[in-house]
């Protein structure tokens, strides 16, 4: 079970409002995924939800009692830091059993469980190495067993990836969605990256400034943003917005077109520009494109074409995929 | 041009290190020297460093008037006592301070520190009195409490700027693994901190070796330490700088042996936060 709740809640620091008054549900075995720039809060969100971060106000009720006061040691959560936070003077076996140890498992089931966690981790050959000794992924892998072995209501993650080089984040993403379907545990994952968050997510919480913009599962969020912040954030590379004229034809304050919804042509089109970069990607190319007033467009292209700096094309948007938003950057409905 | 300067630098400062060196060696070892003279060579004028007839005689006359062994056992459980103590009541002292900080603690933290400016003798005749109506005059848990109130505030100070250097993020670790607080400083905060502990518990046991203010005002013979038995051979009857250094000498070596053999953990405690 690994339901949580939050009623209500708020966090200040001094005079500082950080979070104001914020209701979220979140579900037995759902993936849900904080995103947002630094600074909006999730980290602070998720703090809040491990206890280790008071609430100023409201309540954290998980699986239907209130834990709001209740100390971290007792949530029965898990986290996985950033920084992987091990410890250092233990060797990975004792890592990995210390909160067993801490519940007061008998010593042969500490055993067994930590077997079984080095095993599903491909941790066994450094069990008895120090952290210091391990790789960022090995490290990475026994802060995740450390969590596991305690079978907790929930695992929390904070940016867990983002000490990672690019291909290990690949690889480790994967791991934790797979470890996800296979214990079926409810996780919560806080992460500025939009990838990760599209990739993970059974439901992605959209936060700017302590406030939720939108939550929904990663496709609704892509294909319907209710404003112009979760246009922008979710979906790469990121959304077009045009201004000016361009959006005063369709009667709107700004609109905005994904990448892959505009169409390109060396012939005819809507919109005439010329190629500034193109950036190729083996797939793709993404071209950034100049109209008239110096509006910047990208384009993504089919991979292997001819198209360079300085050549003239039409662009084409799709129908029914030009997003309308207001003055107050709150999406129009058609 | 600035090849050639960099060997003269270095000639200079080697140089000047080794004067500074031996300059505060220099008082130990003629203490040393004059443990092993008559008492006329001590004060033969001019001095004599090396060429003088060596003799016992000195430890001998030490050791027959007085128990020594009594007064380094109090030494000992003084000092190591004090130093113990301090530590269990400095540790959470210190994890409150560098994990828990509140508005007030640097304040507190100079508050404490003030204490150690105030001239001891200005609290000599409170302590005295304090002392006398607890009965605990001239007894060793008298001392050891005395001492480790001294030492407190530099202790939890020590120990503060070693936390300082421990993630928080280690220890909210621990507390999400369901560690309740006790085992959360047992298990993570202080095996983390060793050399940190290590440092301040050898330096503190120094410290508490040589203080002499407090040992020696606030006790005649029972609980005596190795600085009372020193005073005890400086005036009743008139200056005999032999004995007087051959009794400083015995007072002296245990630490000195300890600290000998320690140095690499002073050392490297002392620079802890500096360095890294």
């Amino acid at each position: 079970m690994g339901k949580i709740h939050l009623k209500n809640v708020t966090k200040s620091f001094g005079n500082l409002q950080v979070i104001p008054p914020m209701n979220l549900e979140i579900n037995e075995g759902e993936f849900v995924v904080f995103v947002g720039p630094s600074g909006c809060g999730k980290s602070t969100l998720l703090r809040m939800i491990a206890g280790l971060e008071d609430v100023t106000s409201g309540q954290v009720v998980i699986n239907d009692e209130d834990a709001t006061h209740v100390r971290p040691a007792r949530r029965g959560l898990a986290m996985v830091f950033q920084s992987y936070a091990l410890y250092p003077h233990m060797t990975v076996r004792k890592n990995i059993a210390f909160p067993l140890k801490m519940a007061k498992v008998s010593r042969e089931e500490v055993e067994k469980r930590v077997t079984d966690a080095a095993d599903i981790l491909n941790l066994t050959p450094y069990l008895d190495r120090r952290p210091g000794q391990l790789s960022g992924g090995q490290r990475q892998r026994v802060a995740i067993g450390r969590a596991i072995v305690r079978e907790p209501k929930a695992f929390l993650f904070d940016e867990p990836l983002s000490n990672l080089d690019a291909a290990l984040r690949v690889n480790m993403r994967l791991e934790i969605s797979r470890l996800h379907q296979s214990l079926g545990t409810t996780m919560i994952y806080v992460t500025h990256d939009q990838v990760e968050a599209m990739t993970m997510a059974d439901k992605i919480v959209v936060l700017r400034a302590g406030v939720v913009e939108q939550v929904g599962s990663p496709m609704e969020l892509y294909r319907n943003p209710v404003n112009m912040f979760v246009a922008g954030f979710i979906g790469s590379p990121k959304m077009n917005f045009l201004y000016g004229d361009f959006a005063a034809d369709r009667s709107a304050y700004a609109i905005g077109i994904r990448p892959e919804h505009l169409a390109l042509s060396t012939q005819s089109g809507t919109w005439k520009g010329s190629v500034g970069i193109a950036e190729h990607f083996g797939a793709d190319t993404f071209l950034h494109i100049t109209l008239k007033d110096d509006t910047l467009l990208t384009v993504r292209a089919e991979g292997e074409n001819n198209l360079k700096h300085g050549d003239a094309v039409y662009i084409t948007p799709m129908d029914g995929r030009i997003y309308r938003f207001d003055e107050n950057e709150i999406l129009l409905e058609d | 041009m600035t090849q050639k300067k960099i060997p003269y630098q270095k000639i200079v400062v080697t140089a000047f290190a080794w004067f500074i060196g031996v300059a505060i060696f220099f008082p130990i070892l003629w203490t040393f020297l004059t443990g092993f003279k008559t008492e006329a060579a001590a004060i033969a004028s001019p001095p004599v460093f090396l060429g003088f007839e060596w003799t016992l005689e000195n430890y001998k006359e030490v050791l027959d008037r007085a128990d020594y062994f009594r007064f380094f056992m109090n030494s000992v459980i003084i000092s190591v006592g004090s130093t113990v103590l301090g530590l269990l009541i400095a540790i959470p002292a210190a994890w409150a301070m560098a994990f828990v900080q509140g508005r007030q603690t640097k304040n507190i933290l100079m508050w404490m520190l003030s204490t150690k400016m105030l001239p001891p003798v200005g609290v000599l005749i409170p302590i005295y009195l304090l002392f006398r109506d607890f009965g605990v005059l001239d007894t060793r848990v008298g001392l050891v409490f005395v001492l480790t109130m001294i030492n407190l505030p530099i202790i939890v100070w020590m120990l503060y700027t070693y936390f300082r250097e421990i993630p928080g993020e280690i220890l909210e670790a621990a507390r999400m693994d369901g560690a309740p607080l006790l085992n959360e400083v047992v298990y993570v905060l202080t095996p983390m901190a060793v050399p940190g502990i290590a440092s301040t518990l050898l330096l503190n046991i120094i410290l508490a070796w040589n203080e002499a203010f407090w040992t020696i005002n606030l006790t005649t013979v029972d609980a005596a330490p190795l600085t009372a038995f020193i005073a005890s051979f400086s005036s009743p009857e008139g200056l005999f700088y032999a004995k007087l250094s051959a009794a400083s000498t015995m007072a002296i070596a245990p630490i000195l042996v300890m600290g000998w053999f320690c140095q690499k953990q002073l050392v490297r405690g002392l620079t802890f936060g500096a360095v890294k």
